[in-house]
């Protein structure tokens, strides 16, 4: 088998609410689970049941209580900022839900955008992301405008377009083909597959069943990551 | 790689009053850090001792300079920190009034620091303080005018460029985008990331707008009574605070 690109055991996670009377709500016990290079792997469960969390956790904006969580051999339970930056830039793809942008810049800098942060020259970078937003059905006159006032499924193909311009080695896709009509969702499971192709290591959240049937080979179930009830 | 900037326990103290205290970091090159708390957590106090405008009562402010490697900028004599600060160094003020030679031209104000470590010949610096005006989306068609005839926004900007045209590589920024109007914040945040990732600068930057941290840090120190209470990458602290006050300033935020 290759080489496993994320490895997570023994992960544990709970949130400690200060203003609400120190609550403390243990969210996720004894996750486990690893993704090869070349494989797509759908983490399941109902809503509320931790996969989000899970992936934040590898992404790195959630911490983690407890537990090892492994992306392309670094450790990210005790990484300091500077290395998690340097996997961000390098190694780790993230298309999250919703796009997050400084108002005003336009939409073909905002996909040309990690590029220029590995030092890409501009223009290339700029023919990169005309590619990528062709492909995404995005018309050309809408490229120098910004993207804050597009519609939500617009949005979602510029956040994949960014996502996918460069090859990272391992991604993280949240609901990448929620709110896209059928030929966007074509696209993107395109996309997805190419990137399993070129051996990407790819981890994701669908719940359009019919996409986790294309693009995935296996699933894991986080509610066998959920704590017993004990607290409550 | 060496840090640029490396802090150890530094304190500072207004009589029996703590400013800040115990603050540890180290800022590696490129890296962009933002300090937020509320007025009087301490942070602008941190970021003037970190500056040389004020010493601290302890600690140590190593800084890895271009022709010397890393000294202790607190012990240096008082000229080679200034020679640093027109160097090494930017300071971006929250308003553009107290960084600006409001009398002298806007090309009179980028060329200045270029004359001030030893540049000598006009065309050249007339030639660079254009570019500069440029590079930061001033016509250089006013390159003649005071920047008492420009608006709130070009200020910041001409001040920025009068700061970078140095060649800096730590750059200190207090509340860079505070006085300015929204849809004016956002360029100029867009501005400062397209130099900070051009240039490969280091900044520091002072804010207690929780956005322009997200937008502009790699990573984020949180402060309260002087204090350093929390401190991690950007989205990690913002999205998973930990310390009950930083959950309280992420929880406080108004929603459009």
């Amino acid at each position: 088998m290759s080489e496993a690109m994320i490895e997570i055991s023994g992960v544990a996670k709970r949130f400690v609410l200060h203003n609400q009377g120190g609550v403390v709500l243990p969210v996720m016990e004894g996750a486990a689970l690893s993704v090869h290079c070349g494989e797509c792997v759908a983490l399941v469960g109902a809503s509320g049941a931790g996969k989000s969390t899970l992936m934040r956790m590898i992404w790195g904006n959630y911490r983690c209580d407890d537990g090892s969580i492994q992306v392309a051999g670094l450790e990210l339970c005790s990484a300091e900022p500077r290395d998690v930056i340097a996997l961000r830039r390098t190694k780790l793809g993230y298309v999250s839900q919703f796009l997050r942008v400084i108002p005003r810049v336009p939409t073909l800098d905002v996909v040309a955008e990690p590029l220029l942060a590995q030092g890409m020259d501009e223009s290339q970078a700029q023919v990169r992301a005309r590619m990528m937003l062709t492909r995404l059905n995005i018309p050309e006159r809408l490229w120098s405008l910004s993207p804050t006032t597009f519609s939500g499924g617009e949005q979602q193909r510029v956040n994949i377009a960014r996502g996918f311009i460069q090859d990272w080695p391992v991604m993280l896709l949240d609901e990448p083909t929620a709110s896209l009509d059928a030929g966007n969702r074509g696209v993107v499971l395109d996309l997805i597959t190419e990137a399993k192709v070129r051996g990407a290591a790819i981890l994701g959240i669908f719940h359009d069943a019919e996409a986790r049937g294309t693009v995935c080979d296996r699933e894991v179930d986080v509610t066998g990551f959920t704590p017993a009830r004990s607290a409550a | 790689m060496t840090p640029l900037l490396q802090v150890e326990s530094l304190s500072k103290f207004y009589g029996n009053h703590l400013g800040c205290g115990e603050v540890n970091f180290t800022l590696w090159p490129g890296e962009v850090m933002g300090i937020v708390g509320e007025s009087g957590s301490g942070k602008s106090t941190l970021l003037n001792c970190l500056a040389g405008h004020m010493a601290p009562d302890t600690g140590r402010v190593i800084f890895d300079t271009r022709t010397n490697g890393p000294r202790d900028t607190v012990t240096m004599t008082e000229s080679e920190r200034r020679w640093l600060a027109r160097t090494d160094w930017a300071f971006v003020h929250q308003n553009p009034r107290d960084g600006l030679r409001m009398n002298v031209s806007a090309g009179g104000n980028v060329g200045d620091r270029l004359m001030a470590v030893g540049a000598r010949h006009y065309g050249d610096i007339r030639r660079q303080a254009q570019d500069w005006l440029g590079r930061v989306e001033i016509d250089q068609a006013r390159i003649d005018d005071r920047p008492r005839a420009f608006s709130g926004g070009m200020q910041q900007r001409l001040q920025i460029a009068r700061n970078l045209v140095t060649g800096p590589r730590l750059v200190f920024m207090d509340e860079p985008t505070g006085g300015l109007d929204v849809s004016v914040q956002a360029r100029l945040l867009d501005l400062l990331r397209g130099l900070v990732r051009r240039l490969g600068l280091s900044a520091v930057v002072v804010t207690h707008d929780l956005a322009v941290v997200r937008l502009l840090a790699d990573r984020v120190m949180v402060m309260k009574d002087g204090r350093v209470v929390e401190q991690g990458l950007t989205d990690q602290v913002l999205d998973d605070p930990q310390h009950a006050y930083t959950q309280l300033l992420v929880s406080s935020v108004l929603q459009v």
